[in-house]
């Protein structure tokens, strides 16, 4: 295999692995925030058990957060370096923004928050755990505008044979990042709200202190159904901005080959990309203009002209990623979320009538769902980055001129294979941690669960 | 002064503080297994450094990204240049990180001992590394016409930056010891001491060898005679003072010593380079400046407003979670397991 495409798949394990924790911490970083200010407010022993015992999960999951991001953040260098002295001066602000105003305050005040109980003052202490949701969503939000900038450059002028910063501001307010910031941000909520339900509907069937995880399952199940709407709707958005900023992977998230007004939205496809055609093909007529557009009579390019229109601008190649993996990642993650709006909306229901704690099946379905926000994360930037394919920095590099011209492609693939081996070892023992500490519920008495080493 | 200086002091700087920093949790890390005598005293040195290590850490990725908007070629060259330094680095700083996260939540002895394993050498490969790799940035390396490393791995693990590599562990460790004669009570801030009383001379040694010798080796010292200039001065004057301070038993003042040993040490490699940042040993020509590997006016210019709204606040929590958790961790402080 060549170094490029090594380079590739490196990036992308590497990122997944880092975007299958990043997301939960997210996520359960606000609602352990939540549970410690019910804690605070109510000064029940049975929300200090709760914030305690998600807090402990959400430190295991935290550690594989941090040791996974270390590598992406010299990754930039170490295998794209041609890349990194393309977009450094653009790019590399978000990312040194991001270490001086999250990363810091993150660290910081997760350790004050795991080594203070008992030892700050309440109100301090619920500060700091605060401060931890705050900075890893503030993490989120820089790396996004970095990201959006690969998508769709602005602010910059060609200079010296780099993309030079010209506006600061319309770079930190990317549309395009406006629209992702949301929609990744609140589905990291789902992420975080469907985890905290499952394990709370798991310990509710075993019948394990049902009084208490009743408390965190209600809360779990309204934030995750606010969020899952939530995702819906900025996800539409995103959708009509993708049209208009990179229509190829737009017309590629719909295996839409030839231009269409009113366009269709396809349901099934067998994508045939070499024909450029799809076989026995399902439509739905009008709803890709309802989605790209949001009316009924809109036009959506197809790739067969798009191909067109790039090869006059950029000159003669191939401009179309690899569709039948963007089309199907697109499909599986919008019914997805349209599962997790019908899953949480069905419990609510459920508690309305007072049968939550009853409904077998629904519990024991929660613990199946909680981990598909994990695929539908994974899929969705399977979307984005696959999407934006040839181009790593959208109509201005593309993916091959980013690679590290003088690293082997021995190296290239060494330590692909070490760094996928050791996350995966890593993961399947953070998975049995949390297993372990998840299962025997809370103990009777909180002084008996400590967070410290 | 122009914006590419202050950004190569501001680098310099958030280098210089991952050094102090993570200098003395790395040294901890490689004294655990040697300073405990059991279990409870392994937790009590692994808690000394449990509030400090990640944010730590956070000086490095904050060193990196602020030489990737500053500098992006200097970024691009370090990185892909030691692709597999740094590449066993990022293993052995995962190994350490996973090590303290995880060695407490399980009893079984299996268990412990390998995360104990992975604690000593997360420690000792990325201070070793560190060594070798800014050894060889003041070496001068071959760096070609398009600004990229044209050597291969074995140019990089020479003799003298091995030495370099060594250097660097023994001051973490002397540091390290140090910084646990203020963190423990009894019996384990005796060991702590001990070691240090007793590792001084000889790391005395090794660095002055290793100092000399880059009379020969390095380009810091080019244009300077016999007398070093005042960085080099106030460094071993430092590193004396040290010694002075910890034979007094004041282990406080013995500590900040170090620390401003290891500051004014890294001080003379940063003032020795510039205005290189990547010294070319092909072609002086070659080399990437401050100037030609720096990021345009305007980005410089915003990243110093940044810096100046952001780095005093996050002195200032760093400095307060340090005295939140200054009580030195005695055995009862350490919660019983069943
Ligand atoms: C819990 C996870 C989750 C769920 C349920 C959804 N998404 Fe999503 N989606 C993401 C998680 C995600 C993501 C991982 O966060 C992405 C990747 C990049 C980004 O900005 O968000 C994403 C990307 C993404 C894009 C890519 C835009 C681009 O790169 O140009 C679109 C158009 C949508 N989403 C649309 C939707 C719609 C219409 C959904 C309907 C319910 C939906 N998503 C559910
Ligand atoms: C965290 C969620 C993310 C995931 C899951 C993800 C996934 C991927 C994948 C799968 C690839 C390989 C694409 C291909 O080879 O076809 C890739 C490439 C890449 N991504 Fe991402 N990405 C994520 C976020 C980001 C962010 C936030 C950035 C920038 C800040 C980024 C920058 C890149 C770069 C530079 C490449 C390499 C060039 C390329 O192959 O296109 N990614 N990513
Ligand atoms: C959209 C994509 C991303 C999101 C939402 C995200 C979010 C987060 C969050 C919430 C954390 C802290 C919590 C945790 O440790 O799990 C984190 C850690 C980290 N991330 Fe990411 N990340 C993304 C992609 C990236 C990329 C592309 C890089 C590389 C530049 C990166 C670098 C890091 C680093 C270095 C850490 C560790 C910080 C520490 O030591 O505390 N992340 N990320």
């Amino acid at each position: 295999m060549e170094v490029l495409e090594i380079a590739r798949w490196q990036f992308g394990i590497t990122t997944v692995y880092h975007f299958f924790f990043s997301p939960l911490t997210m996520g359960l970083a606000v609602l352990t925030a939540i549970l410690h200010t019910f804690y605070y407010r109510t000064n029940s022993d049975h929300y200090k058990l709760l914030t305690k015992y998600f807090g402990k999960l959400f430190i295991i999951i935290f550690a594989l957060g941090v040791v996974t991001g270390i590598v992406l953040e010299f990754q930039f260098g170490m295998a794209w370096s041609e890349y990194s002295r393309f977009v450094g001066d653009i790019f590399g602000i978000p990312l040194a923004i991001e270490a001086l105003m999250a990363f810091f305050l993150e660290s910081t005040f997760i350790a004050v928050w795991i080594f203070g109980w008992g030892r700050l003052p309440k109100g301090i202490h619920l500060i700091s755990i605060w401060l931890v949701a705050l900075g890893s969503n503030l993490s989120a939000l820089w790396i996004i505008i970095a990201n959006a900038w690969m998508q769709v450059p602005v602010g910059y002028v060609i200079n010296n044979g780099r993309a030079e910063l010209s506006d600061f501001i319309a770079v930190m307010l990317n549309e395009q990042m406006l629209v992702m910031a949301q929609h990744t941000i609140i589905a990291a909520f789902v992420t975080g709200g469907l985890f905290m339900f499952g394990i709370s509907a798991w310990q509710i069937r075993r019948k394990n202190q049902v009084e208490i995880f009743a408390k965190s399952a209600r809360i779990a199940l309204v934030f995750t159904a606010v969020s899952s709407l939530l995702v819906a709707t900025t996800g539409h958005t995103q959708a009509q901005h993708t049209v208009k900023n990179q229509p190829m992977k737009m017309a590629a998230m719909e295996g839409l080959w030839e231009t269409e007004q009113p366009a269709s939205f396809s349901m099934f496809a067998i994508i045939d990309q070499e024909n450029q055609t799809s076989n026995r093909e399902f439509r739905l007529p009008y709803m890709l203009s309802v989605l790209a557009y949001n009316n009924t009579t809109s036009e959506v390019k197809g790739i067969i002209d798009l191909q067109q229109e790039y090869e006059e601008a950029y000159g003669p190649g191939d401009y179309a990623p690899p569709v039948a993996v963007v089309y199907w990642s697109f499909r599986l993650m919008v019914g997805l979320g349209m599962l997790f709006i019908f899953f949480s909306f069905y419990g609510l229901v459920l508690w309305w009538r007072d049968k939550l704690e009853e409904s077998r099946f629904y519990l024991k379905a929660g613990t199946i769902v909680m981990f598909l926000p994990l695929v539908a994360n994974s899929l969705g930037w399977i979307v984005t980055e696959m999407g934006r394919q040839p181009w790593v920095v959208y109509g201005l590099m593309l993916t091959q001129d980013g690679v590290s011209p003088n690293v082997s492609s021995g190296s290239m693939l060494l330590t692909t294979i070490v760094f996928t081996l050791v996350y995966g070892i890593l993961a399947a023992v953070a998975v049995f941690l949390v297993h372990r500490f998840a299962k025997p519920g809370v103990p009777e008495d909180a002084e008996k669960m400590v967070h410290a080493y | 002064m122009d914006f590419q200086v202050i950004w190569f002091i501001l680098i310099a700087i958030l280098f210089i503080g991952y050094f102090i920093l993570e200098g003395f949790d790395f040294g901890v890390g490689i004294l655990m297994p040697f300073i405990s005598k059991d279990d409870v005293d392994r937790r009590i040195v692994i808690n000394t450094i449990g509030p400090f290590w990640d944010a730590n850490e956070v000086w490095l990725i904050t060193a990196g990204g602020a030489m990737f908007a500053a500098f992006p070629h200097w970024y691009a060259t370090l990185f892909s240049g030691f692709y597999i330094p740094f590449f066993i680095m990022l293993i052995a700083l995962i190994l350490r990180a996973v090590g303290f996260e995880f060695r407490s939540k399980m009893k079984e002895i299996w268990w412990r001992k390998t995360f104990d394993q992975f604690i000593f050498w997360g420690s000792l490969i990325p201070a070793f590394l560190w060594g070798v790799a800014f050894t060889n940035i003041v070496q001068g390396l071959p760096i070609g016409s398009d600004m990229n490393f044209t050597g291969n791995l074995l140019h990089i693990l020479n003799p003298y930056a091995l030495l370099g590599g060594v250097v660097v562990v023994l001051i973490f460790v002397l540091h390290g010891a140090l910084f646990l004669s203020l963190r423990t009570t009894d019996a384990l801030k005796e060991r702590a001491e001990t070691i240090a009383e007793k590792l001084w001379i000889p790391i005395g040694i090794i660095i002055a060898a290793f100092a000399i010798m880059g009379y020969w080796n390095t380009v810091l010292f080019e244009g300077l005679g016999l007398v070093p200039g005042t960085f080099p001065t106030l460094a071993i004057l430092g590193f004396i003072a040290c010694y002075v301070f910890m034979k007094q038993k004041m282990q406080g003042y013995a500590f900040a010593a170090m620390a401003a040993t290891i500051l004014l040490g890294a001080s003379v490699v940063f003032y020795g380079i510039f205005p290189n940042v990547m010294p070319s040993s092909l072609d002086p020509s070659y080399s990437l400046t401050v100037y030609n590997a720096s990021s345009s006016q305007l980005t410089l210019r915003i990243m110093s407003i940044v810096a100046l709204l952001f780095v005093p606040v996050v002195l200032a929590y760093q400095g307060w979670s340090y005295y939140v958790f200054s009580k030195r961790i005695t055995r009862d402080a350490i919660p019983r397991e069943e």
